[in-house]
Formats: structure tokens, sequence, C-alpha cells
């Protein structure tokens, strides 16, 4: 509450026509400057689903037979397989050893590390080096022209 | 003094032996432990009462192997178990009594190298043991006489022999070097032989312990890795390298193709060994090349020589890269922290941290140009994150402007409120406090 | 066009008597009127709330398996989703904080005494209303810190005797902290306390209006020994104005906050892993949490938690009652509400700050 001076009495036309511009664009702008972003946040961003379960890993007909090819899976790289046979599989691609990204070698049919030659077979299981563990399985769904892999569902 | 030998016994004793059997049979009513104990068995009636070394009790056969398939005393030591006293350990019933060290591995292979034999019991079984053995140092030394060499009995155990795969075996991978160590390591009883007694103190510190015992793999080396088990030998300087290349192949291809080959051959050094030591293997550094303190090249290379150049280019390429990485992770958790969305270059960093890992791999070349391969993949990928973390960084920048923005358009409207508050009580006239 | 607009309203619902009703309002002025603002501020901040908890519900998904991607999804995704979050969480401590210094400026400036003590009851009740909000509103994120804040906090409900295990059951849905418990706190938070907080709201702001605002009993006397000194402040427009400035500060702390100090996100909850060292609940609940870490684990006879949860329990309702103690000629009157308040706060506040730096 701030001290009035002496200034009983209207006040003079221009200041009070400056007064209500202030208040009126200050208090439009500030509207403005709330409901823009409401706005923006009420439309859906571009990746309108975001589950951490599941995503989109490749086209069909994007991958060969007997070939390989890693995608983003939330932060870590997933290793999606298309066999000899044309069936689809999807593994954790970071190798149980020690965290390197691991590949699909389509002259041995297997999974292969680079770093210290660790090898899996198609179902991730550590066959031969130093990996001690297998690779994390995915289920592969076909969904129309897309190839979706989910991991299983965490409590 | 022992008593109850197989050659005769005195009439006092077998007064004493009376009244330990009538204790005996009370025990044995109390007790009643496993089926093995159902069949009458006098050896270890006695024996189970004696002292050490005679002392056998039926709590060790309930962990033995031989005794659970249906073995007992009389199968290795002979004489009958089911009669008394001088019956159970006569020359008749085929006693043969203590067995000597130096007959004890024929004793085990008359059954364990019996093909026909073993296959009754578990068919996968291999019954070369006695032949390895004998091309073993343990084997070859026995052969001329030594008896404080290591037979069948010294890592196996003898009467609570439990199968390799048990984890509280004497021969589990796990327990495979204290196994080894109890003589290795004992100066005293290595003395004859001049050779070293530090091994399991150097392996018990090294990386291979360190996955094995602490981690649980199993696919990590022990002493019967590199040295074999029963043909145990090690491994001579020129072929330590095809040892460690089991695992390690990479770096044993890269060493092949790499000057060090010839030139440790030439000198009579072993690969792998000379810069990583045999038993006391540590965490390799980036420190260890270079021209530092802590560097294995300086051991032979001296300023001047071109080794000495590739040992400096290679370690400041590592250092640089493995700087750049972390720069480009700090940045990007900052980016994170302020609520940025950072998540495919987190995922680039770890294709750049692999690279890393393979140029400390393709050290083993010594050769600049091979290394620079994955220190510039690793280098171009830290950089490209770098920039992304930088990106996410003006992102936040730019909502702060936004925010200043807002602010000023409040300020502006506050401005406005109090002006006009200020315009209405003058003229109304009633006055704010 | 505007007076056309009022007739056509007033002929259905009364209008003139309403606004003229509110035309005469007016708020005394005195050397402590700047407390007035306290409730309206509060007010505003829970209408902050409602508007950022309606846009968050478009995006937020309360199972266990997503919730904490959602959230994330908000913060990294959704355009301005970051400052819709960081509102909501930054704005939830600002109203429990106004919320406590409005109760204290009431307790303090004696304005619960008669007639206005069922202002004060719906106003504490509203209070513990608002620090569920805060306490389910908390799990919702299923971070680490949530979670085991969550557990802990109904642990403690378990602990009350007779109907402990009961409540602590209806509260997480089970035996333990799951998903179901995350279901449930959701309800609770967008359903069941909005329901009950508009109602309870309404009767309190009805209250306000029909008994019009309390002068602190100093003021009062000084203005019936000098009636000329009396000063008052037309609600509309003069206060009106003056709140819209406020309301229009914290706006800017607001945005502020969450543009320079975003709400963290954390980790996601990992039932199974170890609690982390130090947790703690949020800071508005630290000054019991703190207390009962003080009391020894047993008490006579008697659990020492049990003694402190019955101990705040008791002094919630005793402060509850509060006007009902101050009647003239009672014992515990004035001086002793006004003592119990400087305790309340002192406690409280210290408790807090030993919280904070006993870690």
């Amino acid at each position: 509450m701030s001290p009035e001076g002496s200034e009983g009495g209207n006040q003079s036309l221009p200041r009070r026509a400056f007064v209500r511009t202030l208040l009126g664009s200050g208090f439009l702008g500030s509207l403005l400057s709330f409901f823009y972003p409401v706005a923006r946040f009420l439309l859906p961003p571009p990746t309108s689903d975001f589950s951490s379960d599941e995503v989109v890993a490749g086209q069909v007909g994007e991958l060969k037979n007997n070939t390989g090819k890693i995608f983003r899976f939330g932060s870590k790289p997933g290793l999606l397989i298309r066999g000899a046979d044309g069936a689809y599989r999807a593994l954790s691609a970071t190798c149980t050893h020690l965290d390197c990204t691991v590949q699909y070698r389509g002259d041995l049919q297997r999974v292969w590390c680079a770093c210290h030659n660790g090898m899996y077979d198609l179902n991730g299981r550590n066959v031969s080096g130093p990996p001690p563990r297998p690779l994390q399985q995915y289920e592969v769904h076909v969904r129309g022209n897309e190839i979706v892999v989910t991991r299983a569902q965490r409590s | 003094m022992p008593i109850g030998r197989n050659n005769g016994s005195g009439k006092p004793l077998r007064a004493i032996r009376g009244a330990l059997r009538w204790l005996l049979a009370g025990g044995f009513l109390l007790a009643g432990t496993s089926l093995w104990a159902q069949a009458p068995n006098t050896c270890v009636d006695c024996h189970s009462v004696l002292d050490p070394p005679q002392k056998v009790t039926t709590e060790q056969f309930v962990t033995d192997i031989h005794a659970q398939k249906g073995l007992t005393c009389a199968s290795c030591h002979g004489g009958d178990p089911t009669k008394d006293d001088d019956q159970a350990m006569s020359k008749a019933a085929g006693f043969r009594g203590h067995i000597k060290r130096s007959q004890v591995p024929e004793l085990c292979a008359s059954c364990h190298s019996d093909a026909s034999y073993v296959h009754k019991f578990n068919p996968s079984l291999r019954t070369d043991q006695l032949s390895q053995y004998k091309t073993s140092v343990h084997g070859q030394r026995l052969a001329k006489g030594d008896e404080q060499v290591a037979v069948c009995t010294d890592c196996h155990s003898v009467h609570d022999i439990r199968p390799a795969s048990d984890s509280r075996s004497s021969v589990h991978p796990l327990n495979v070097a204290s196994t080894c160590s109890r003589c290795h390591s004992d100066a005293a009883h290595m003395k004859p032989y001049s050779i070293p007694t530090d091994q399991f103190a150097g392996y018990s510190v090294s990386v291979h312990h360190e996955a094995l015992v602490l981690r649980g793999d199993l696919s990590a080396p022990t002493c019967t890795t590199c040295h074999g088990n029963h043909g145990a030998a090690p491994p001579g300087v020129a072929s330590v390298e095809n040892v460690c290349s089991n695992c390690h192949a990479f770096q044993a291809q890269l060493f092949d193709g790499s000057p060090h080959k010839a030139a440790f051959a030439a000198a009579s050094m072993p690969g792998c060994v000379t810069c990583h030591s045999n038993h006391r293997i540590q965490h390799p550094t980036d420190a260890m090349l270079g021209t530092g303190p802590q560097s294995v090249c300086t051991n032979c290379h001296a300023q001047g020589d071109g080794g000495f150049k590739v040992a400096a280019t290679t370690q400041e390429k590592l250092t640089s890269l493995d700087a750049a990485i972390l720069r480009a992770d700090e940045l990007l958790d900052r980016a994170e922290r302020s609520g940025m969305d950072v998540s495919q270059a987190k995922l680039s960093q770890t294709q750049a941290r692999d690279a890393l890992t393979k140029a400390r791999v393709s050290i083993h070349s010594v050769t600049v140009d091979r290394i620079m391969q994955d220190v510039q993949a690793g280098s171009k990928l830290a950089e490209q994150n770098l920039a992304a973390g930088h990106q996410a960084l003006a992102d936040r920048d730019y909502r702060r402007w936004g925010l200043g923005v807002s602010v000023i358009l409040i300020l502006l409207t506050i401005a406005g409120l109090w002006l006009y508050i200020r315009e209405i009580e003058g003229r109304s006239g009633s006055r704010p406090v | 066009m505007l007076g056309r607009l009022r007739a056509w309203l007033d002929e259905r619902v009364a209008w003139n008597e309403i606004a003229g009703f509110l035309a005469h309002k007016t708020v005394p002025l005195h050397r402590f009127s700047y407390w007035y603002f306290l409730g309206g501020i509060t007010l505003f901040l829970f209408g902050v709330q409602v508007a950022t908890g309606m846009l968050l519900l478009l995006y937020y998904r309360p199972t266990s398996n997503e919730a904490f991607e959602s959230v994330q999804y908000i913060m990294t995704q959704v355009q301005f989703g970051w400052l819709v979050r960081s509102i909501h969480s930054w704005s939830a401590n600002l109203m429990v904080f106004t919320a406590f210094a409005h109760m204290f400026s009431v307790l303090f400036l004696g304005a619960y005494r008669k007639p206005r003590e069922l202002t004060w009851v719906s106003g504490m009740v509203l209070l513990f209303l608002v620090m569920g909000f805060g306490f389910s509103g908390y799990l919702l994120p299923w971070n680490t810190l949530a979670y085991f804040a969550t557990k802990v906090g109904t642990d403690m409900v378990g602990q009350m005797p007779v109907v402990g295990h009961y409540l602590m059951v209806f509260l997480r849905g089970g035996e333990d902290v799951t998903g179901a418990t995350l279901t449930r706190f959701f309800g609770f938070h967008v359903a069941l306390l909005p329901g009950i907080t508009t109602l309870l709201l309404a009767v309190h702001l009805a209250l306000v209006q029909r008994q019009g605002i309390s002068v602190p009993p100093a003021i009062d006397a000084e203005w019936k020994a000098n009636p000329a000194a009396r000063r008052d402040m037309p609600f509309f427009p003069n206060f009106f104005l003056r709140e819209m400035i406020a309301w229009y500060v914290a706006l800017g702390v607001l945005g502020a906050l969450a543009a320079l100090a975003p709400w963290e996100l954390g980790a996601k909850a990992d039932p199974f892993a170890p609690a982390p060292a130090g947790i703690k609940p949020e800071w508005y609940f630290l000054f019991m949490f703190q207390t009962l870490k003080l009391i020894p684990a047993k008490l006579g006879f008697i659990d020492g938690e049990l003694v402190g949860l019955a101990a705040f329990g008791g002094a919630g309702l005793l402060w509850t009652l509060l006007p009902f103690f101050d009647r003239q000629g009672a014992r515990f009157g004035r001086k002793w509400i006004v003592g119990a308040g400087i305790f309340a706060l002192a406690y409280m506040s210290v408790m807090t700050v030993y919280a904070y730096w006993a870690k």
C-alpha cells in the first residue's frame, strides 16, 4: 500500500490514457504469455506415444535376410535381426561383459561383440568368449508396415 | 602312538577296544546318520574315535562321492568291514593299510583309468588323468622318487571327496587357487625347488581373481586354466602368448602382426607376460602407455627411439579421447538436470565409449595408424555429442529468455495496476495505508 | 450493452443483489492489513494447481509401469511441459507455505474469535486437505524419493493403535506400496480431495463474505477509543487491484522458479532396491519426521513413535478447536493461544531447519 501524495482530484487525460494503455497492454501481453505455452501444451508432440516398453524398430522390407540393425530403445541400444529364414528377433545390444554394443554377423549367424570377441546365439545366450550372461530378449511383432519391439513389463 | 595296526595287537588293547565298542554302539544308536552307517562297518567304528591322521568319521563320509556311489573303505584299503578286529584287517581279507604317497596315483587310476568301470557311474567322465599326470612336473618328479610333490589326494582330498562341480570341493574353480597355494605358497615346502612362491599372492590381487571370485564369472581363469590340472606344467616363455590368446584373441592377433612379436622372440621375452605379468595381472590403465613412471614401454624404449615416440603419441591420443568423452558426458548431464531431453546423445556416448575400448585393444599393434582408426571414430562421436549438449543448453537458455519476456510483461502489468490504483484513489480520496 | 446483460441476469439470479453486496464489501485498513493478502494468495495458488493439474492430466499415466515415463515425456517431449510440471510442483510447495502462513496470521490477529469459529474449523480442515494433496501428489511421478517417502509415511500411519493397520491398508491399497497405491493416491489427488476441498472452500469463502473481514483486538481497541481513526478500503476495486498485484508477483515468482530451478525427476522407483540413505519427506512434514526421530524408542512401556503420533494427533485436534478456548472469562484465554502460536511456529521452524541440517 503506497502512501499517496496530495494528488486529490482528476489527473490529466494523457496521463490517464497512458496508465490505461500500460495496464491494458501489460495485462493482455501477460495473458498471452500464459496462454501461448498452454496452447502449445495442448497440442500433442510429434511422438505422441512414449511407452518405454515399446518402440518401432524398423519398417518391413528395410532389412534383408540374415542382416541386423541397431535401434534405439529408450536410451539403450537394441539389435533387430532378420534371420536367414526371414524371421525377426530382437535383443538388447549391450554386451553383458563390459557394455560394448554388439552386432549381427551374417557369416557366423551369431551375435558378436567386437570388443573382446564375445559370441551370442540368436536367442541371446552367451555361447563363447567373456560374456557372463545372456542378452535380454525382446518380443517382436509386425504391425502393418512397422516392426514393433516390446520388452517385458516390470511391476 | 597309533593303536590297532594290521599285524597283531596285545591283550591289554583288546580290553580297551571292548570298552570303546560299547560306547560306540550307544553313540551309533543315537546318531543314526546316513545309509552308509546302516551296514555294519567296523572300520569306522574304531577309526572315528582315533586321533588324526587315522581319524575318519561318518560325517566326512556322508559328503564323500565314492561313499555315495556305494564304495567302502575296503574298496581302496582292502580288508573286511563286516568282520571284527584282526579279521577285518587281515592279509587274508586283502588289507592294504595306509597307502604310500607314491602308490596313490596308481591306486586311483585302478578305477579311474578303467573306462568300462568308470562309465558305469558317469559315462562322460575322463579316464586319462593318470597318463596326463605322468606328463606333469608333479608326475615326473614323483617317478624320480620325490614324495613331496602333489598326488591325487593332495588336491582332491581323500575321505570327503566332492565332485569338481560342487562349490565346496577343493577343486571347484573358485577354490583351485587356494588348493594349489597350500604347497606353492609354502616357502618351507617349496625350498628344494627354487621356484617363486608369490603366485597366489599375485593372483589374489589380479583382475582374473576379481572376475572369478568377486563377480562370480566362472569363465575367468584360475591356476588350472593356464597350467592344466592333471598335466600341470607351466607354459614356457615361447608359449605363454598361446595360452593367453585362448581368451584374449584380438590382442594376440594384433600382437602377432606387430613389430613386438619378432623383437620379443629374439630377446626370449614372453609375449603378454612381459608387460602384464603372469599372476599379478592388474587392470590395465592408460598410464601403462606413454613415458611416465607407470609406463611399461620405457622398460625397453628410451628417449629418441621410435617406440618411445609411439608410446607417447598413443597415450596422448587415448587420454584426450577419454577426456573428450568425459566432457561430453558432463555437459549432457548438466543439460539433463535442467530438464532437457538428451537421450539420443547419451546413446551415442555408449558408442563413443565402445570406440575407446576398441582403441585400448588396438594399442597391441603398436602402430599409430591402426590405433588412430578407433580413436578418430570415438573422437568424432564425442564431438557430435558435445555439440548436442551445447544445443540442449541453448534450448534451456531460450526458455530463460522466454521467462524474461513474460517477467517483463508481468512487471508492466504490475506497474500499470499500481499507477491505476494511485489514479483512482487520487480521485475518490480514500487514502491507502 | 453491459447494462442490458446485467438486467437480463438480474431477472434470473438477482444479480444486482450480489453485485450490490460485493460493491459494499470493505477491508479494514491498519498496520496489519498486509496479512489479509495471504488467504487470497492461497486461493490463487489453488487455482493455479487446478489449472496446471488439469493440463498434466492430458498426458500423465497413473500406473507403476508408465507413471515415471509419462512425467519424463511431459518434461522432455511435450511443448512447455517442463513449465507446466515445474509450476505445478513449485506452486504446491508455495501453497502449503501460504496456507500455514495464513493460518498463523489468523491466529495472531485473532480472526478466529466469535463469530468466526466455523471459518477457523473449516480452514483447519482445508489445511489438512492441502497436506493430503501434497502427500498424495508427491507419489505420482513414481520416482525413488517418492516411493520411499510414501513407504515411510504410510508405515507411520500403520503404527496407530487399533485402526492403524486398516488405515494403512486402505491408503496403500494393500499391505505394501505398489502400483495399487499409485492408482489409489491418484484417485485421492484428482477426484476425492478436490471434491471435498471445493465444497469446503465454498463454505469457507461464503462464511468470510457473510461475516466480513475481522479486525484484530489491538486495532479494535484503538478504534473504539478513537472512532475517527478508523479506515476502511472498498474491496472493489481498491483492495482487489492490490490483490491482483500480489497474484501477479506470485505468477512471476512461479515462472522464474520453473525456468531457473526446474523440478527434478530423479530415477524411476525400484521397489527391490534398498532405500537410499537419508530418505526424508517433503519439507512440510519434516518437523513431525524429526520429532519422531528424536523420541526414544520406548517411553515407559509405550512405543515412542506411538507417543509422537498421539501427540501430533492431539495437537492437531486441539488446534482445530482453538476458537472454543478463547471465550470471555475462559481460563485458556487469548494470551495462552498467542503463546501456543508462537511456540508452535518456533517449534516447527526449528525442527524443519534441524532436519535439514542433521541429514
